[in-house]
C-alpha cells in the first residue's frame, strides 16, 4: 500500500510542472504583453499598475527567467497581491511591520466554495444513489423511465437558468429563501441555532445547483453499474446459494458497482470547482468563483493566476484522495494487479 | 441512419435538431422584426401577437433575438466541436498508432490539461484576450478535446491487432494508408457521438459566458446574452428569463437525445442494458 502511495504522490510532480507551463502559457497570451492596453479594460489598470505587473512577473527578463519565477511562485504559493482589492495579498494572509494582519483573498473564500462543494456531494449521494439503485432494479418500469427523464433534463438544463428561475419563484414570489450572500442582515446578533437555520436557508439553492449536473450523471452511473453487476456470475451463484434478494443486492451488486464512483467523484471535482463560477456569481456568494469572476472583469491578474492554480491542485488532491480510497476500497488496485 | 431513426428518443433528438437548424437558417426570413431595432415606444412588453415573445428593455423584439441567438448557439457549438474533434483525432490517432514516447507524452499533456478546472481554464484565457463569438469559439474548442483524443486512441490501439489491420500492413500498407483507410473510418461512429455531445456542453458554456457577460457581446443576439438581460427584469419580465432558457434546454436535449440514440444503436451491448 504505501509504495502504492508513494508511486501515486510522485505521479503528481510531472501534473504540476505541466500546469506551471499551462498557466504560464495563458499569462503571454494577451497581445504583446498582458501590460498592454489593449489586454487591460480596467480603468485602473494605469501606467503604474501596469509597471506592478512587469514586476510582479518580471516581463523584463528573459523568458526562461520569467518561468523560473513563476515556477518558484507556484511552489511557495505565494502570488503576489491583488490589484484591484487594496493590494491585499492574493492566497495567504500577510504580516506587515506593525502586526497588522491582511487576509489572503483565496484563503477567505476557499473555505466556502470547499462547504459548498462538500454539501453538494452530500447531496448527490443522498438524492443520485437511491435513484440509480431503484432505476436498475425496476429496469425499463416507470419508475426506471421517470428518472431517466429526470437524468436527461438535468443534464441540458442550463444551471444558471434554473437558479434563475428558483430564485424568482423561492425568493422573490414567495419569500421562502434569500436569494443571495451567505447571512442576512442582523446575523451576527442571532443566537446560534437561528445562525446555523439562516445560514443553511442561503445554502440550499446554491448547493443545489451546484450538485445539479452530478446529481443526473451519478443516478445514470450508478444504474448502469447496477445492470453491468447484476448480469455477473457472482451474482448468479449468489441468488443459487439462496441468499434472500436484498442481500444480493445491497451486499453483493451494490458495492461493487459503487466501486468505480470513487473514481468519478474524483474526476468531478474540477466540474465542481469550475461550476462554482456561475452559482456563486449569481447568488452573490463569496466564494472561489465569484472570486474569480470578480477578478476576470477587473481584468486582476494576480488573482486570476492564483485561483487558476489554486483549483488545479485542488483537482490533483482530490484525484489523489479518490485513487488512495479506491486502494483502500479494492485490494486488487493496491497489490498492483489492476494498474 | 435507418437503425437511429428507429430509435424513438434519437429521432426526436434528430427532429429537435434539424428543426432549430431550419430556424436558424432561414431567420432573416421569418424574423418579424430588425433584432438589433430599439424601440422605445415598446419596451418591456409581454408577448402578444404582435410580439410572439415579449419585447426586452430596449424594446427589441425578443422573438426576432432568439431566432438570430440560435445562429450564434449552432455556430459556436460546430466550430468548437470541430476545432476540439480535429485536435482530438490527431493527437488520439498519433497516440494510439505509435505508441511509445509519443503516447506517453500526449496522455500526459491530456492529464494535465484536465487537471484544470475548464470553466476556471475558459474564463482565464478570455480574460488576457477581448471577449467575442470567435475567441469563445477557439477557447471552447481547445480546452475540450481531450475526451476525443482518449476516445480516439483507445479505438485505435484495439483496432491495431485487429485481423483485418494486421493482414493490411502484412500485405506493405504504409501508415498514412492504415491510418486513414482503415483505423480512422472504422473509428467514426464513436468519434461522431462524442462531438454531438460535445456540442450540447458547447451549447451550454456559450450560454453561460453570454450570460456572465464574458461571451458574446451586445448588442449581438444570443440565447445567454438575452437571459442576463432577463435576470435585470425577472421581476417585471417573465418572458425575457423564460424563452431563453427553454430553448437551451431544448436545443442540448435535442443533440443528448441524438447522441445517446446513435451510441446506442451502434453499440448492441449498451442497448441491452
Amino acid at each position: 500500500m504505501l509504495k502504492y502511495l508513494l508511486k501515486r504522490f510522485f505521479w503528481m510532480i510531472p501534473l504540476l510542472v505541466g500546469i506551471s507551463l499551462i498557466s504560464f502559457f495563458i499569462m503571454h497570451l494577451a497581445p504583446g504583453d498582458i501590460t498592454t492596453s489593449e489586454a487591460s479594460f480596467n480603468p485602473k489598470a494605469s501606467e503604474e499598475s501596469r509597471q506592478k505587473l512587469r514586476e510582479l512577473y518580471s516581463l523584463d527578463k528573459p523568458v526562461i527567467v520569467q518561468y523560473g519565477l513563476w515556477l518558484k511562485r507556484m511552489a511557495t504559493l505565494d502570488f503576489g497581491t491583488s490589484f484591484a482589492s487594496h493590494q491585499r495579498p492574493v492566497f495567504w494572509q500577510t504580516k506587515d511591520k506593525d502586526g497588522t494582519v491582511t487576509l489572503g483573498m483565496i484563503q477567505e473564500a476557499l473555505p466556502i466554495t470547499l462547504l459548498i462543494n462538500v454539501l453538494s456531494l452530500i447531496l448527490i449521494i443522498a438524492v443520485a444513489l437511491p435513484l440509480g439503485v431503484i432505476s436498475a432494479l425496476k429496469q425499463n418500469q416507470l419508475a426506471d423511465r421517470s428518472i431517466t427523464l429526470f437524468v436527461f433534463i438535468g443534464f441540458a438544463i442550463p444551471g444558471f437558468w434554473l437558479a434563475l428561475m428558483l430564485m424568482y419563484w423561492t425568493g422573490v414570489q414567495h419569500n421562502w429563501l434569500p436569494i443571495s450572500g451567505l447571512e442576512s442582515i442582523g446575523h451576527e446578533n442571532m443566537p446560534w441555532l437561528s445562525q446555523m437555520i439562516d445560514s443553511l436557508k442561503h445554502l440550499i439553492l446554491p448547493v443545489f445547483i451546484s450538485a445539479l449536473t452530478g446529481l443526473a450523471g451519478i443516478s445514470l452511473f450508478v444504474r448502469n453499474g447496477m445492470l453491468e453487476v447484476l448480469h455477473q456470475d457472482y451474482i448468479t451463484t449468489a441468488r443459487s446459494k439462496g441468499l434472500n434478494e436484498n442481500r444480493v443486492v445491497y451486499g453483493h451488486a451494490l458495492r461493487n458497482a459503487l466501486l468505480p464512483l470513487i473514481t468519478i467523484f474524483g474526476l468531478s471535482i474540477p466540474g465542481l470547482i469550475g461550476g462554482s463560477v456561475i452559482a456563486e456569481s449569481i447568488f452573490a456568494i463569496p466564494g472561489m468563483g465569484k472570486l474569480f469572476y470578480d477578478a476576470v472583469l477587473m481584468r486582476d491578474f494576480p488573482v486570476i493566476m492564483g485561483i487558476l492554480t489554486i483549483g488545479a491542485i485542488l483537482t490533483l488532491i482530490g484525484n489523489l484522495l479518490a485513487d488512495i480510497a479506491y486502494a483502500w476500497a479494492d485490494p486488487r488496485v493496491r497489490r498492483g494487479v489492476m494498474q | 441512419m435507418k437503425k437511429v431513426l428507429n430509435n424513438p428518443l434519437a429521432l426526436i433528438g434528430f427532429i429537435i435538431i434539424a428543426g432549430i437548424l431550419l430556424l436558424a437558417l432561414i431567420a432573416p426570413l421569418i424574423a418579424p422584426y430588425d433584432p438589433d431595432a430599439i424601440d422605445v415606444k415598446a419596451i418591456l412588453l409581454s408577448p402578444t401577437s404582435q410580439h410572439w415573445m415579449g419585447t426586452d428593455g430596449l424594446g427589441r423584439d425578443v422573438f426576432s433575438r432568439m431566432l438570430y441567438g440560435a445562429r450564434i448557439s449552432l455556430m459556436v457549438g460546430f466550430v468548437a466541436v470541430g476545432i476540439a474533434t480535429a485536435i482530438g483525432i490527431v493527437l488520439g490517432a498519433i497516440s494510439g498508432f505509435y505508441r511509445g514516447w509519443v503516447d506517453t507524452v500526449i496522455m500526459r499533456i491530456v492529464d494535465v490539461m484536465l487537471s484544470i478546472p475548464t470553466f476556471f481554464l475558459i474564463l482565464a484565457v478570455i480574460a488576457f484576450l477581448t471577449p467575442s463569438i470567435w475567441n469563445i469559439m477557439i477557447v471552447i474548442g481547445l480546452t475540450s478535446w481531450m475526451g476525443v483524443t482518449r476516445l480516439v486512441r483507445a479505438e485505435f490501439l484495439s483496432l491495431r491487432s485487429r485481423e483485418f489491420v494486421l493482414a493490411a500492413q502484412t500485405l506493405g500498407a504504409k501508415d498514412a494508408r492504415l491510418i486513414f483507410t482503415h483505423l480512422l473510418p472504422n473509428s467514426l461512429t464513436p468519434i461522431i457521438v462524442s462531438s454531438i455531445l460535445g456540442i450540447a456542453s458547447a451549447v451550454l458554456v456559450e450560454s453561460g459566458l453570454s450570460f456572465l457577460g464574458l461571451g458574446v457581446q451586445a448588442p449581438q443576439a444570443s440565447w445567454g446574452n438575452i437571459l442576463t438581460d432577463g435576470k435585470e427584469y425577472i421581476q417585471f419580465a417573465w418572458w425575457l428569463s423564460l424563452f431563453p432558457g427553454l430553448a437551451i434546454l431544448i436545443t442540448v436535449l435535442g443533440y443528448n437525445l441524438l447522441g445517446d440514440g446513435l451510441r446506442d444503436a451502434y453499440n448492441p451491448r449498451s442497448s441491452q442494458h
